[in-house]
């Protein structure tokens, strides 16, 4: 290959056949974005049926076929591949890798997700519909009762699986292997401990879930009776084996958000991360514990009293390692010289929002209580505080903190405030009703309900609208800037900001770190 | 913050821009694609025929890990893999070996719920007690399941619930019974098959660290016919379970795990066999892999191995407890 410097090729064939971890990071993040808009919209017709009582614009059916997309679209559409394309642009750049272990697996990763997307949108159009079972497809709901469409879903299942634990070796390979020379493994930035802490759960649970579907295959087209009771199965083993996936898989969302605010703080506070170190070893406790929760989103299965407790205490454990995290945030901010740019209003509004979604879940791990609150919509809040508020708003955050050194231009600082600002009061005024309503009984996935909820919830429609409207300015921030925002020469874009990626021209060259820099000992983490 | 560029230092290979993602894309869609739609006609009679399209997909898939693997050999042959890169293969199938042990963890998972909680809770037992009078009258649990509850309430045409089946049990099982006649009891033989193909693929790779090439290819000739042993014998047994045992699977939650569980050993046994093959027909063919560089063989072996320890758990937890 000698040694001759390259940039992209031209046209299509730089995207399809690329084996940049930039350029598949760019894909990644569009591609998410898309997604975004996706499930957006179907968020949309969720809360505009919803924005009086009684049955006012779509039928249930689809209404349930526009729950169980919404779902599926933003968790594995949306939030998932979002951070696999922030851990793909970022990752090398953060341990001064020249690319990511395995590029050419890479490109393979991405490129299976938007057909297999495309075919799950397809079953809107089919006969009998889409997946109308909910994201968490309980069976018999997904078995005995699904529409035909659900053997698509299935195999989509299994093709985001295997890009997701292909990306997730590509990681691991990368991390383990590629770090400069005196990247030590205490020494990396968060957001790399948290990626490859992620990576490890993906490899460890996805397979899980692909097991699961492959059952509900199995039941429905060749008579096995796994979650059948007539045959001497458990449909209750269904959602044993999804949870085993499901709860790691939460964390699977927010331990990367994890590692993005742990970058971003420290850069606006011009303060090292406080607490490093208990940072490393809480994300690991949080992975660990993960694994033994699951039950908590079973409490009123009919499990014995003993599994009811064991839930329910491993559950509140795991505000332990959250709280440290917390705490190391604001202690890094303690005395700090802040200043309050994009990145770090949506960093702060993480903080302060998923902390009540923390708190929530906290209530919810209450297993008495939970009897009350469970399939309600304070568990609606409660999950929107923490994937929202947590998740989304983090990668926004990511977004615009790294834009700068993506694209060698700056976005416009009202722009993204004003974003920021919308998309705050529209969130808030989205999902804080649903905890009174959720308390007050009004149960989810449900498309009419009482009177009594009507006012709180044509605010959480409001907001609603508000909070999608946003991000039509967030796409509109992102283009402006790359089309025509100010060009930034220095490096270092945040004078706060520590690590790598900020030693290398902006904007970033299409190859960085084709040798490895030396990583001296006296610096550390960011 | 300082760095500066280190010196001595081998040159990670980046490979140019491949079609082998697209290609391999293409050939995964349109096999999900075919069987979707394949599999909606065989069930719900509608949907347009397309087992055709499964088998296009199946084939271009096969054609692009071919030429994928083949480039991936040519690059390490070149001298292009330097020894860092070669980790990263190490790293990449270590992992995606767990990932595999994973998949085979649900499915020991639903088999280990079935038989200590579920089952005995249909029975009566337990905190769920109460469900075996209202629905599921006069069952009575035992593994391997003696009879479906549905047969215990007089069939389908009973059930209070919905009905999503017909689940008759098997007239014998596959658990050990007899001891006089142990020498015919098939997974006996294919345990001691199988586990005797670990130590020879192991006796083949110290005859590659000896330089060995002649020991390297026999035994390794040898584990592929083990391999292919296995498979026929295990077909045999499905074939016996099918015709004469009356175990299938609609046998219940029996023959659902027992045909997932070595079904799916009996597909990683095929897989596995295939990779030895390969490394083989390399070695014997083209005189691939010296003493110091032959990681397609040894990721193979490793696979193999793993293929192997799956199968103990499975001679356990199906065959005899
Ligand atoms: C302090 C940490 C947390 C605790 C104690 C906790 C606890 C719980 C509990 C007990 C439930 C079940 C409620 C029910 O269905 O009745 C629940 C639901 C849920 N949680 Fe959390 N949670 C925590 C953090 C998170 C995080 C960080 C995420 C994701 C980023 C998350 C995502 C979810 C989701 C998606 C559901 C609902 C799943 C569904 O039924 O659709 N949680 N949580
Ligand atoms: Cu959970």
């Amino acid at each position: 290959m000698g040694d001759h410097h390259h940039g992209p090729a031209k046209g299509l064939s730089r995207w399809l056949f690329t084996t940049n971890h930039k350029d598949i990071g760019t894909m990644y993040l569009w591609f998410s974005f898309a997604m975004f808009i996706l499930g957006g919209s179907f968020a949309m017709i969720i809360r505009a049926e919803l924005f009086q009582p009684g049955m006012q614009l779509v039928d249930p059916l689809f209404f349930n076929q526009m729950t169980t997309l919404h779902g599926l679209v933003m968790v594995f559409g949306a939030i998932m591949p979002s951070f696999v394309g922030l851990a793909n642009w970022m990752i090398p750049m953060m341990i001064g890798a020249p690319d990511m272990a395995l590029p050419r697996m890479n490109n393979w990763s991405f490129w299976i997700l938007p057909p297999a997307f495309l075919l799950l949108a397809s079953t809107l159009f089919m006969e009998g519909g889409a997946p109308a079972f909910g994201w968490t497809f309980y069976a018999p709901l997904s078995t005995t009762y699904a529409a035909p469409s659900v053997t698509i879903f299935i195999f989509c299942i299994h093709v985001l699986g295997i890009s997701s634990i292909m990306g997730s070796i590509n990681i691991i390979a990368t991390v383990m292997n590629m770090r400069a020379p005196g990247m030590t493994y205490m020494k990396m930035p968060l957001f790399v401990w948290t990626w490859l802490i992620t990576a490890f759960l993906l490899v460890a649970v996805m397979p899980v879930l692909a097991g699961a579907v492959t059952m509900m295959l199995m039941d429905i087209h060749f008579g096995t009776s796994f979650f059948s009771a007539a045959g001497g199965g458990d449909p209750v083993l269904f959602q044993h084996v999804f949870w085993f996936f499901g709860h790691p898989e939460v964390y699977i969302i927010i331990l990367p958000a994890f590692g993005v605010v742990s970058q971003i703080i420290p850069a606006f506070a011009r303060k090292p991360l406080f607490g490093y170190d208990s940072m490393v070893y809480a994300t690991a406790s949080i992975a660990f514990l993960s694994f033994i929760v699951w039950a908590h989103h079973m409490y009123t299965v009919g499990m014995p009293v003993a599994g009811e407790l064991f839930f329910m205490y491993a559950t509140m454990l795991i505000a332990v390692p959250t709280g440290v995290k917390v705490f190391n945030w604001i202690s890094t901010m303690w005395r700090g010289a802040l200043t309050f740019e994009t990145p770090m209003l949506f960093c702060l509004g993480f903080l302060v929002l998923f902390t009540i979604g923390g708190f929530t879940g906290l209530m919810l791990s209450i297993a008495p209580a939970d009897f009350q609150y469970h399939d309600s919509y304070f568990v609606v809040a409660h999950f929107h505080y923490v994937m929202v508020a947590g998740a989304v708003f983090s990668m926004t955050a990511a977004v615009y903190y790294w834009l700068p050194k993506w694209c060698g231009k700056m976005y416009s600082e009202t722009m993204g405030k004003t974003h920021f600002w919308i998309s705050f009061i529209g969130f808030n005024l989205t999902f804080f009703p649903q905890h009174f309503v959720g308390l007050a009984g009004m149960p989810r996935r449900i498309p009419d309900y009482a009177l009594q909820f009507a006012d709180f919830n044509m605010m959480s429609s409001i907001g609603a609208f508000i909070y999608g409207s946003s991000q039509i300015l967030f796409l509109y921030n992102v283009i402006a800037t790359i089309v025509s925002g100010k060009p930034v020469s220095d490096d270092k874009v945040w004078d706060g900001a520590e690590g790598l990626e900020w030693t290398v021209p902006t904007p970033a060259p299409y190859h960085t770190f084709e040798t490895p820099p030396k990583v001296d000992a006296s610096h550390a983490h960011s | 913050m300082t760095t500066e560029t280190s010196t001595e230092y081998e040159k990670y290979y980046v490979p140019e821009k491949s079609k082998l993602a697209v290609c391999a894309t293409i050939g995964l869609i349109l096999s999900i694609f075919g069987a979707s739609y394949g599999l909606n006609e065989m069930t719900f009679g509608d949907g347009s025929g397309s087992w055709g399209i499964l088998w296009v997909g199946l084939a271009i898939f096969a054609g692009t890990l071919f030429v994928w693997f083949r480039t991936t050999i040519r690059e390490n042959i070149a001298g292009m893999n330097s020894a860092q890169l070669k980790k990263s293969y190490v790293l990449g199938m270590f992992w995606f070996i767990f990932s595999e042990v994973m998949f085979f963890f649900a499915f020991f998972g639903a088999l280990f719920y079935v038989r200590n909680l579920a089952g005995p809770w249909l029975a009566g037992e337990g905190d769920g007690g109460r469900m075996n009078g209202l629905l599921w009258e006069g069952f009575q649990y035992s593994w391997p399941m003696a009879s479906t509850p549905q047969e215990s309430i007089g069939g389908a045409g009973n059930q209070l619930i919905a009905n999503n089946g017909t689940f008759e049990s098997y007239d014998k099982s596959m658990a050990f019974g007899d001891a006089s006649a142990w020498y015919a009891w098939l997974p006996l033989w294919n345990t001691l098959i199988l586990l005797s193909s670990s130590v020879t693929v192991h006796i083949a790779h110290l005859g590659l660290l000896d330089g060995n090439k002649k020991k390297f290819n026999l035994w390794l000739g040898l584990t592929v016919l083990l391999g292919i042993i296995f498979v026929f014998v295990q077909a045999y047994e499905y074939y016996e379970a099918y015709e004469h045992f009356g175990l299938t699977l609609n046998s219940g939650i029996y023959g659902s795990t027992f045909f997932m569980l070595t079904g799916f050993h009996g597909f990683h046994v095929m897989m596995g066999m295939t990779m030895l093959l390969i490394q083989w027909i390399r070695s014997v063919k083209f005189g691939h892999f010296t003493a110091d560089d032959h990681f397609g063989f040894e990721a193979s072996s490793w696979y193999w191995h793993f293929v192997d320890v799956v199968w103990v758990f499975l001679f356990l937890f199906v065959y005899i407890l």
